[in-house]
């Protein structure tokens, strides 16, 4: 009877406990008005700017749909990965989900857990006005397009601090045809003792990997390693993992510690030279009120000139959705000119569509947008557009089994290849 | 022989001296000396975390670890606050009822456990006490299925439920090595009574078990609201306790900003610490009786 | 009274006997019942299985048995053997570490001393943060630069002048994870410290004394009188650290990262699997978790049940 009262009381409390902590999402209902939950990881920074933007071009286009935001925030989206996987399993998914397009959704596809949205690509124009390769590589082994991108950003940029290198009589300016000239200078670094390349954890350490076997490569041979058509086994792949080889001797020893914003603050401040990353790296130092040209460079990863190795945050559209034309409304202000135009602008990316007027957006910018259009594109592997969770997960830990020390090279390109073939 | 540890069955701790005091000898100097170093070596973290709390944007940076601020500001203080503060009621919201419930419990098995010899008794107390040991990846997976399954919500509620289960074992070690130690005599007064074991239990045994629940409250109270592994499979950054929160200001913010995170840290530690200062005998109570004894 | 009766009045007294009590016990036998050893059972079973990718979760794609596979490829893999060598690694270091310093913190106050109730608040505070908090600051203070461009611990040697102590902490790749164990060490000591303290303080004094009185020196005394007293209690601590070792995760999560190969142990190798939907292997991984861990608890239980019944 006590223990009947005492299992009674936990319930009673477990529902008090519950009513105001939950997300808002799932039918709420308020009189007519339609409504969309937004799944994000974008609480913070500039990625929370571009959010509110869009937001607000979304409350122009459709005023009746409420937007309901569900960012969540911590560890640079791998919260919100966790608590999505939570939710689409227990069969409570958000309206629309935040994900990187490409590969990554490919588990999404095969749970079943997202629709295909290739007729709102029709619906909306969509076809035309994203580039040709674009929509090729957003389309999934189905045929069908499983996402609208809402930005693009470029993932093998090099930045550079110019006065560290010219305190250390290196030409700011100077452009390298390939990895071994670049190292050249690099050798240069290492003997003034400053740090020649800075690097953080092990992703960002699969991003200096993807830059190098793309330089080393080329864009068709890169491409290739997805694919099946280049072997990870041969020797222009062993040419290239000698070369990210020597290039992690250059780096910073704490790395392991770091997160990426680290690593970009070592250059910024003038303990390190160079640093490879995303150009989602220059809104840390549009925070910090520095000029491109001035106070940084930034430019293409050596050897990859020429070449946009692409990832883009998109929605979805999530099987069992509450309210599927909130969802829809909100897609379509997602693929839309104003819609990416305004986005992009807040949060430093450049917008999927070729359409957009991009005058008024940054210096950077520009140029990359620039880019995007005459460039040949191609897939990020660390950033979920080359590969899905599961191989990208076995390449992490395969390069940071290498970086650590505890395998050779030899070891590590033959992890690499079981994990690009499983 | 008897068991050395017999007096601190879930009672409240006191270490006191055991013997006069000695008088000053070059032994006792070095020992002070000694206890004095470890104090420092122990303190050094605490340092480092107090004196960063204080420093501004560019002065909270780890090549100035060792170096006082250059000013002194309590900025960090107050925005570690405002971001860890609505992680912080949640957490009380899910450690008293957990701590509650599950003390009940406890004390209710501790009870029959210890008092009412039925056959088995020693082995089902066994079988329960394993659960204390078990480490919690073995049940992680089914455990997400069936609390989803249950339909209890995510955050404080499935929180709850897992810290009153999970609890269960140590609350009825503390209770039952508790109760070991009531008199025979007043429970044999009451049965003569004609009281049966409810009514036992709740007029002669629940009043006096006072010290045991503060005992078990306070165990109970800390080790949930230091818990991690539950945070982080059963809750999300929305609607989770405040550990999850510090990691993520610790470890997952786009511009790390050290002060607010060592700052949040000692707000994230405060209840505990607290507990642990007010109540600390309480607190020694509980490390004495998570010690399996015979 | 023919025997069938007389059994039915014995079942019926004792179910009267232990009706009540049992009732009582219901709801935490269930609890415990369903949450400990029903999840370990489907725990298991699920390790069994090739539930390998999100589709198989979700019921898209079948799931089959395949009995051990999942465990012989993880003992077998070097990813999963290095994760168990720095779980050892840590549990010894983490062990040893905690008993000695405990040990002598309690050796050292038994004696009476002024100040004691200071010095022994001080060295078991730590006990009340979360590993969460302590790894905010540890993780700088085990920062792995060196000379010019150390921080955190690395510093402090150079700044007394030990310099020859400054080393990569845990990003060292062999055993990197001892590193790890200092956290917990300055953590748990006080913990071992307390115990030592209380069973000391438990030790009579005329036991003492009669030592003295019979000639003992004071490490025949420490040897033949107080090790043995002590001796259970090191036991229990040996006994309860050793379980918390074995559930390391949080530190590692607060002062490492997940992905980071010089910490990995197989509570975060769970976490991982889990992440990227192979729910076969994280399965397997907690199995292999309380195998470790019941075969130093189950002996332990079974002495204290014993011990118990005599």
């Amino acid at each position: 009877m006590v223990a009947a009262a005492a299992a009674a009381m936990a319930l009673a409390l477990a529902a008090c406990g519950g009513g105001g902590d939950e997300p808002e999402g799932g039918g709420s209902g308020s009189g007519g008005a339609d409504e969309v939950e937004v799944f994000t990881w974008w609480a913070a920074g500039s990625e929370k700017a571009g959010l509110d933007a869009l937001v607000g071009v979304f409350d122009e286009q459709h005023p009746d749909v409420t937007f309901v935001n569900g960012a969540v925030a911590g560890g640079a989206g791998s919260q919100a990965k966790d608590l999505l996987q939570t939710r689409l399993q227990a069969q409570d998914p958000p309206d629309t989900f935040q994900a990187h397009a490409g590969a990554e959704l490919q588990d999404y596809i095969d749970a079943a857990q997202i629709e295909p949205v290739t007729d709102l690509y029709d619906e909306f124009g969509l076809t035309d006005a994203f580039p040709p390769d674009l929509v090729d590589r957003l389309t999934a082994s189905d045929g069908e397009i499983y996402s609208i991108p809402s930005n693009i950003h470029r993932a093998n940029v090099v930045w550079s601090n110019p006065q560290v290198l010219k305190d250390n009589g290196i030409d700011p300016a100077a452009t390298y045809a390939d990895l071994d000239a670049w190292m050249a200078d690099l050798d240069k670094l290492e003997a003034a003792g400053v740090t020649p390349l800075a690097v953080a954890q092990a992703w960002t350490q699969v991003h200096l990997l993807e830059t190098v076997l793309l330089a080393d490569l080329g864009a068709e041979g890169y491409s290739g390693l997805w694919d099946g058509s280049t072997d990870w086994e041969g020797p222009e792949v062993t040419a290239a993992l000698q070369d990210f080889e020597k290039l992690m001797a250059y780096t910073n020893t704490d790395r392991d510690g770091l997160d990426w914003p680290e690593s970009q603050q070592l250059v910024i401040d003038g303990n390190a030279a160079f640093t490879v990353m995303g150009d989602w790296a220059e809104a840390s130092y549009a925070e910090q009120g520095l000029e491109l040209g001035t106070d940084y460079d930034a430019a293409p990863v050596p050897g990859t000139d020429g070449v946009f190795d692409f990832l883009a945050d998109s929605f979805t559209l999530p099987v069992g959705a509450p309210h599927p034309d909130g969802a829809q409304a909100w897609l379509e202000t997602v693929g839309s000119t104003e819609g990416q135009e305004a986005f992009n602008k807040a949060k430093g990316s450049i917008p999927a569509r070729t359409d957009v007027d991009t005058a008024s957006f940054g210096e950077y910018q520009q140029s990359a947008a620039e880019s995007f259009q005459a460039d040949t594109i191609v897939s990020s592997l660390a950033h979920g557009a080359a590969v899905p969770v599961a191989t990208s997960t076995a390449i992490t830990d395969a390069t940071s089994k290498f970086t650590s020390g505890a395998s050779d090279l030899a070891a590590f390109q033959s992890e690499l290849a079981a994990a690009a073939a499983g | 022989m008897t068991s050395v540890v017999e007096a601190e069955a879930g009672r409240p701790v006191d270490l006191g001296r055991a013997a006069p005091r000695e008088r000053f000898t070059v032994g006792r100097t070095l020992r002070y000396l000694v206890l004095l170093l470890f104090v420092l070596v122990v303190l050094v973290p605490v340092y480092v975390l107090l004196v960063t709390s204080f420093k501004g944007p560019g002065d909270a940076a780890p090549s100035r670890a060792w170096n006082l601020p250059q000013v002194w500001t309590t900025a960090n203080w107050e925005t570690a606050w405002s971001t860890l503060a609505p992680a912080i009621a949640r957490t009380v919201q899910m450690v008293v009822p957990a701590a509650l419930i599950s003390a009940f419990l406890g004390s209710l098995n501790g009870f029959v456990l210890s008092r009412w010899r039925f056959p088995g008794a020693d082995l089902v107390f066994t079988l329960i006490l394993f659960g204390m040991f078990i480490p919690y990846q073995a049940v992680m997976i089914p455990l997400n299925q069936l609390v989803l399954g249950l339909g209890v919500p995510s955050g404080v509620p499935s929180l709850i439920l897992l810290h009153v289960v999970y609890g269960i074992p140590i609350t009825t070690l503390i209770f039952r090595n508790y109760y070991m130690t009531v008199p025979q005599e007043l429970i044999e007064a009451a049965r003569v009574d004609g009281a049966g074991m409810l009514r036992t239990y709740a007029w002669i045994v629940l009043p006096i078990s006072v010290p045991s629940f503060v005992v078990v409250l306070i165990w109970q109270f800390t080790s949930a609201w230091n818990d991690f592994l539950f945070a982080v499979f059963f809750s999300s950054s929305q609607n989770g306790p405040v550990t999850l929160a510090l990691n993520n200001l610790a470890n997952g913010a786009l511009l790390q900003d050290y002060g607010v995170s060592m700052a949040g840290a000692l707000f994230a530690s405060l209840p505990t610490l607290l507990v642990y200062v007010l109540l600390g005998r309480y607190f020694m109570g509980g490390l004495m009786s998570g010690s399996v004894k015979g | 009274m023919p025997t069938a009766t007389r059994r039915r009045a014995g079942v019926r007294r004792a179910v009267r006997r232990s009706g009540a009590p049992l009732l009582l016990l219901l709801p935490s036998l269930i609890l415990v019942g369903v949450f400990v050893y029903g999840l370990i059972v489907a725990n298991a079973r699920q390790s069994a299985t090739d539930n390998h990718t999100a589709a198989q979760a979700t019921g898209q794609a079948p799931t089959t048995g395949v009995g051990l596979r999942n465990y012989l490829d993880l003992l077998g893999s070097e990813e999963f053997q290095h994760s168990l060598t720095n779980l050892v690694l840590y549990t010894v270091v983490f062990l040893v570490g905690t008993m000695i310093i405990g040990f002598a913190w309690a050796w050292l106050l038994d004696k009476p001393l002024r100040g004691e109730g200071i010095f022994r608040s001080i060295y078991l505070f730590p006990m009340a943060v979360s590993f969460i908090a302590s790894g905010v600051v540890w993780r700088w203070l085990l920062n792995s630069n060196q000379d010019e461009q150390a921080s955190g611990l690395n510093r402090l040697f150079q700044m007394i002048g030990l310099d020859a102590l400054q080393n990569n902490w845990w990003n060292n790749v062999s055993v990197g994870i001892v590193a790890i164990a200092i956290p917990a060490i300055w953590q748990l000591s006080g913990y071992v410290m307390a115990l030592f303290l209380a069973g000391f303080r438990g030790i009579p004094v005329e036991l003492r004394e009669a030592a003295r009185v019979d000639g003992a020196s004071e490490w025949k005394l420490y040897r033949h009188v107080l090790f043995p007293q002590l001796s259970p209690i090191a036991l229990s601590a040996l006994i309860i650290i050793g379980h918390m070792s074995l559930k390391a995760f949080d530190l590692i999560m607060s002062i490492s990262k997940p992905a980071n190969y010089q910490t990995k142990v197989p509570a975060v190798d769970m976490y991982v699997f889990k992440s990227a939907f192979d729910y076969a292997n994280a399965a397997a991984v907690g199995t292999i978790l309380l195998v470790i861990v019941a075969v130093v608890i189950v002996p332990y239980l079974v002495h204290t049940h014993r011990q118990g019944k005599s």
